[in-house]
């Protein structure tokens, strides 16, 4: 099977973002970045479906320079090969949903991929839409927040998380696109063996022409509005403690 | 004319689809807003949607709507946009609606803005939805042709702030020609993985855990708390997905939904899939390292520190009590 991953460099989950004087953008200088999770729980679907059927795992993603660095953690945890579509604008909060599965699916339009992983959302816009717009552009069928994969030539079968603990079975036929929920599988880590054999690896770089149009344009970035006046309670630990179960009998009456 | 695409499942409305209605008439205005019901028996959500104050309800009615599959929606509404002409269409965010939404938009070539929480009208209308795990908000606006689609996080707009007409709004057949080959899902019905052992929806007081909580070991020291408050255990998604607590502690958009009377959140953040399940709580407490996590917008009572040594002094204060 010749499956393709597509994955996000994001900003690490610790990081906590400032608004730049755009008001647009974000302070990027200060921030780390790392793998998008559920891309890394698609990625690991992907090497334990090239170990079952054989074939081989390319792990693909648009976004700038700095983005290798996931596609190296990527051939590192054992994914054979690397396409990058790189342009400095797909660093842009100006990147939608539409500009980047656009440029994804022309650059692995001509793989014919039997299977498509993505992560069901990104940890940074989340916006949940790139796998599936990615689908519709390569003319697949797909299914979403996928918690078990099962490979049935010529199909695939694939269990669907719906909400409140339903779950649902899909079958499609290949070629098919899929995204994939985190905790879907137990992820592995790059050993060091993994990382000298990466440094082998191809990373194929693709320079778009030009770039498919936003649909959705960033007017302004602010802070959350509290929807609730939080009371802090400081102190030392024991203070603070001591502190909150005071409140916890007397105020608010929730414990006897 | 702005259109609600309502979500049913077997003649049954989902409750998100009221929140859609009430965010369509924030945004609508003088315009008149209507909805569209689509499923192999549709009747009884159409019925119960024509109650709010919308001027129509078109039902879309075929075998090959249900079970849902995405293929089959897209094809449908593909063509009830192309009828009807709405120039924005809002739906509830939710699993059904990530599925099948950027598929629709994207064969549209139209823009769709996922998890709005809030609406600006104006000539061009701005959307307010969560960016960085709910750290940043965003205001966005929608490019290109019209209609523009909206999904509505589930909670942001309540059910019952949906206004309601003198009368039932008049319900329309829309006949829509689909080609059951065009089709490439087959769908089985949905089922539950086990009977549901924990009920959470009925616990007085929660104690939820969350990535803080940093390794299984440190579960113990939840569960003593839990066991001091008379609570119940409860996680976020990352810690059922570690396998460390069983999936049926889950809470949020994935697992149960909860309202107790307290709700005592240790290492948190406050990820919105988690948000949703349990916002009903009365009184909410964050006890978390990073004062600048989500959760304390939504905290009645919280404290900015290291939980492994807040919640054992917790657990001293409420056995001296």
């Amino acid at each position: 099977m010749k499956i393709a991953v597509c994955i996000k460099q994001v900003p690490t989950r610790e990081w906590q973002p400032r608004i730049d004087d755009t008001k647009r953008g974000v302070r990027e200088q200060d921030a780390s970045f790392e793998m998008n999770e559920p891309d890394a729980y698609a990625l690991e679907e992907a090497l334990r479906l090239r170990e079952k059927h054989g074939g081989e795992v390319v792990v693909c993603t648009a976004g700038p320079a700095r983005a290798s660095q996931v596609l190296r953690e990527a051939l590192a945890r054992g994914a054979d090969r690397a396409i990058h579509v790189e342009d400095d604008r797909l660093a842009s909060i100006a990147t939608d949903s539409f500009v980047v599965a656009g440029s994804l699916a022309d650059a692995v339009r001509d793989e014919k991929f039997d299977l498509v992983l993505t992560g069901l959302q990104s940890d940074d816009q989340g916006a949940a839409q790139t796998g599936v717009i990615l689908a519709e552009r390569l003319g697949l069928p797909h299914a979403t927040i996928v918690m078990d994969v099962q490979v049935q030539e010529p199909g695939v079968r694939v269990k669907r998380e719906l909400e409140g603990g339903w779950f649902q079975w899909v079958e499609m036929p290949l070629p098919a696109l899929l995204t994939i929920q985190s905790g879907i599988n137990q992820l592995r880590y790059a050993t060091l063996k993994g990382i000298m054999a990466a440094k082998k690896k191809e990373i194929r770089k693709v320079a778009p022409a030009s770039l498919p149009a936003a649909r959705v344009t960033v007017a302004a970035l602010d802070i959350p509005r509290k929807s609730k006046q939080t009371q802090i309670i400081s102190g030392s630990p024991a203070e603070a403690a001591k502190g909150l179960v005071q409140k916890l009998i007397e105020e608010a009456r929730v414990i006897e | 004319m702005i259109l609600v695409i309502a979500e049913q499942q077997r003649g049954k409305l989902h409750r998100a689809s009221w929140e859609a209605v009430a965010a369509a008439q924030d945004l609508a205005g003088d315009q008149p807003v209507e909805a569209l019901v689509l499923g192999a028996h549709p009747g009884d959500a159409a019925t119960e949607i024509s109650q709010a104050a919308i001027t129509a309800v078109h039902v879309i009615e075929s075998p090959l709507l249900e079970p849902y599959t995405p293929d089959g929606y897209t094809l449908a509404l593909e063509k009830a946009i192309g009828a009807l002409q709405p120039s924005h269409v809002l739906l509830p965010h939710t699993y059904r609606t990530r599925d099948f939404a950027p598929k629709l938009t994207a064969r549209l070539d139209r823009a769709l803005i996922t998890d709005c929480v809030g609406i600006t009208r104006g000539e061009k209308p701005t959307f307010r939805r969560p960016v960085y795990q709910g750290k940043l908000m965003a205001e966005v606006t929608a490019e290109g042709e019209q209609p523009h689609f909206i999904s509505v996080q589930i909670g942001a707009y309540r059910a019952d702030n949906a206004k309601r007409g003198p009368t039932a709004a008049p319900v329309k057949p829309l006949s829509v020609s689909l080609d059951a080959a065009a089709i490439r899902q087959k769908a089985e019905e949905p089922f539950q993985e086990a009977k549901q052992a924990v009920d959470l929806s009925q616990a007085e007081r929660i104690v939820a855990v969350g990535r803080g909580i940093k390794a299984q070991e440190h579960i113990a020291l939840a569960e003593k708390l839990a066991a001091a408050l008379g609570a119940q255990l409860a996680a976020s998604r990352p810690i059922c997905d570690s396998g460390w607590l069983p999936m049926e502690r889950q809470v949020g958009s994935s697992g149960q939904t909860v309202a107790p009377r307290l709700y005592v959140e240790l290492g948190i953040s406050g990820a919105i899939q988690h948000v949703v399940g349990m916002k009903g709580a009365r009184t909410i407490v964050a006890i978390n390292k990073d004062a600048d996590a989500p959760i304390f917008e939504i905290a009645d009572y919280g404290i900015v520190g290291d939980l492994f040594e807040i919640v054992p002094a917790m657990i001293a204060e409420l056995e001296k009590a």
